[in-house]
């Protein structure tokens, strides 16, 4: 590069009062120059083949339900234990009104993948999300750069974050296009019995995106904080899917039933409230208060664990 | 506070879990300005004194300055100045070798966004990767993954290079120009810490050297001062090994060895080497002794001492044997 530049630099070297001078400047670099590294991170996260094929499997999903009630029309009547009341043995939540609504499909869709699709695929992104560049060495590049150690953790939370976001929005949207291709679209029953305008669906439909989204906000925080503790993507994504699944079976066990309201997945079906009219928001405060527990205290773990970590990799 | 030296070290030491000591009360010293070699057989501890110099792992005990600041502490004030390669180049596959850089270049929080691409695209430049820019990095070769390495380290006008091996997997070709390139560093008043395994390096671009073993440190100065230490060789080359043997050894030559066939690059013949002798006494003299004894003799002379014998002599040991 240009010698002007180096010579430049050069003459600060054995000041220690110009570097210590200088180093203000790096320290306040602005909003644009910390943004810098979130919009790296997201591209390098969106631009991964597994990340891509995560997304195509979600949006398969509403797919998949949406020719099956399809094919299975006529036969919709089994209400099954009713909608919003988890998906019990009658199918995902809302599933038979899809054929009176297709606006029910983005419902029913995100029940679907709620409970296993959405948060593995979050798992495996938070999960890679330390862990993977430590085991491609990108990490302690990325490190000497000097990326931060808390500002690293921060973009990646963010934009693990921004992938529960877009991954549930990926759901919704090609459920939203699957229902209005397959069945008919207007106004639409809320599970009180109410009636409110397609408009008035669309809202509820993002309103619901967004809860689901910031359901996985606990497991994404659970993945980040294992991610830091290995130095194997493979080993911390296979561990929180591994959690994942521990505590969606624990949470069916009656006998745990004092710990059910500690498990981060218990209040994740109560998105079905927003469709009640008038909402109920009991349960829907208690899976945000919840999520942010889990984000505040894994967040607290995964910083104390990544700020004082050996980089040997 | 502040000395001369671009790296200093203090009784530093890492002791990993296990009781394992990989870097054992450390006193090095990288003056500013000089091409510094960090020499050692693998295992000796290297890797780790970078690590920690770089604030990538915490000292047990001890203290590091970089560029006067203490790391790890001043990592962030520290760091912009200064580039490294450690451990050969950590690339994302799937991404091109320019949107590699720009990736390193964005965690730098003291880089000036404005200007990354041009940058970016200077640093390619430097190391000769333009012409493959755009490849995805997954498709680079050995050689080129290590230019590319180097130029993440050149992205920035920096005040200090710590470079790992950074001639691994390179062809003669690309380490000639690796060489010139950190002599062009250097010229530009960058200081230049190059860890290597291949001595004629380290001689040939290096200014001060240090020779670790076992996590300890053995000897660090001027290269020049260490190849000093260690003494050359009195060489004969000759067909009549034996008589010239026992020539050398009558006028007092010590250490007298006799190399079968190695003569034979200087025409047909011996080689017998032995301790050079003592300063007051006349090569010429030992010469016309051999001659009139009927040594036939095809060349005589003193070969200067190379850093690997000093090294050798140093770790007494060869040098790629793991410590």
């Amino acid at each position: 590069m240009s010698r002007v530049e180096t010579n430049g630099v050069e003459a600060t070297a054995t000041d220690v009062a110009t570097a210590e001078a200088a180093s203000p400047a790096a320290r306040t670099p602005g909003f644009l120059w910390t943004f810098g590294l979130f919009r790296s991170e997201l591209v390098t996260t969106f631009r991964r083949w597994r990340t891509i094929a995560l997304l195509a499997v979600l949006a398969a999903v509403p797919v998949l339900v949406g020719i099956a009630v399809r094919i299975e029309t006529g036969d919709g009547s089994s209400m099954g234990g009713g909608p919003g009341g988890g998906g019990g043995g009658g199918g995902p939540a809302f599933i038979a009104q899809i054929t009176n609504n297709g606006l029910f499909l983005v419902f029913t869709a995100l029940a679907a993948t709620l409970p296993f699709f959405l948060p593995m695929a979050v798992g495996v992104i938070a999960g890679d999300a330390i862990a993977g560049e430590a085991n491609a060495g990108t990490l302690r590049y990325l490190l000497v750069a000097p990326a931060g150690r808390t500002r690293l953790l921060l973009v990646k939370y963010a934009a693990t974050m921004t992938f529960c976001l877009v991954a549930t929005l990926v759901v919704a949207a090609s459920a939203l296009a699957v229902g209005a291709l397959l069945f008919p679209l207007g106004d639409l029953t809320t599970i009180s019995g109410t009636s409110i305008s397609f408009a008035e669906g669309l809202l509820r439909a993002l309103l619901i995106a967004l809860a689901v989204a910031a359901s996985l906000i606990g497991i994404a925080a659970l993945g980040l904080f294992v991610s830091t503790l290995t130095n194997s993507g493979i080993a911390a994504m296979a561990t929180t899917v591994g959690l994942l699944i521990t505590v969606q079976i624990l949470d069916q066990i009656p006998q745990l039933d004092a710990l059910h309201p500690y498990f981060f997945s218990h209040y994740w079906l109560s998105f079905a409230d927003l469709m009640r009219e008038p909402v109920y928001w009991d349960d829907l405060q208690r899976n945000l208060g919840l999520q942010a527990v889990y984000a505040a205290v894994f967040g607290a773990a995964a910083w104390a664990r990544f700020t004082a970590k050996d980089i040997a990799s | 506070m502040n000395d001369a030296a671009a790296i200093h070290t203090q009784g530093l030491t890492k002791t990993f879990r296990g009781g394992q000591v990989a870097v054992d009360h450390l006193e090095l010293k990288v003056p500013s300005g000089s091409v510094f070699g960090f020499l050692g057989p693998n295992g000796s501890g290297k890797t780790t004194t970078i690590r920690m110099l770089m604030g990538l792992i915490e000292p047990t005990s001890g203290t590091a300055r970089v560029l006067g600041r203490p790391m790890p502490r001043s990592a962030r004030t520290v760091l912009p100045h200064v580039g490294a390669l450690i451990e050969g180049p950590a690339l994302y596959g799937f991404l091109s070798g320019r949107d590699n850089l720009l990736r390193y270049d964005s965690a730098d929080r003291a880089a000036d966004p404005r200007t990354r691409r041009t940058r970016v695209a200077a640093a390619l430049d430097r190391v000769g990767l333009s012409a493959a820019a755009g490849k995805k990095a997954k498709a680079y070769s050995l050689g080129m993954k290590q230019r590319l390495g180097l130029a993440a380290a050149l992205l920035q006008p920096r005040r200090l290079l710590v470079l790992d091996e950074p001639t691994n997997g390179l062809d003669p070709q690309g380490m000639r120009e690796i060489r010139a390139l950190v002599r062009e560093l250097a010229s530009e008043g960058t200081t230049v810490f190059l860890s290597s395994h291949l001595l004629d390096e380290i001689e040939q671009v290096c200014t001060h050297a240090a020779v670790m073993a076992q996590g300890r440190l053995i000897i660090q100065g001027p290269v020049s001062e260490l190849a000093a230490g260690a003494r050359g060789r009195l060489v004969v080359t000759t067909p009549d090994a034996a008589d010239a043997a026992r020539v050398l050894k009558e006028q007092g030559i010590a250490d007298v060895v006799v190399a079968a066939g190695e003569g034979r690059g200087q025409g047909e013949g011996d080689r017998v080497t032995g301790e050079p002798p003592p300063p007051d006494r006349d090569l010429a003299e030992l010469n016309v002794a051999l001659v009139t004894a009927g040594v036939r003799v095809r060349g005589f002379g003193l070969e200067r001492a190379s850093l690997e014998d000093a090294f050798v002599a140093l770790t007494g040991e060869g040098f790629d044997v793991a410590g």
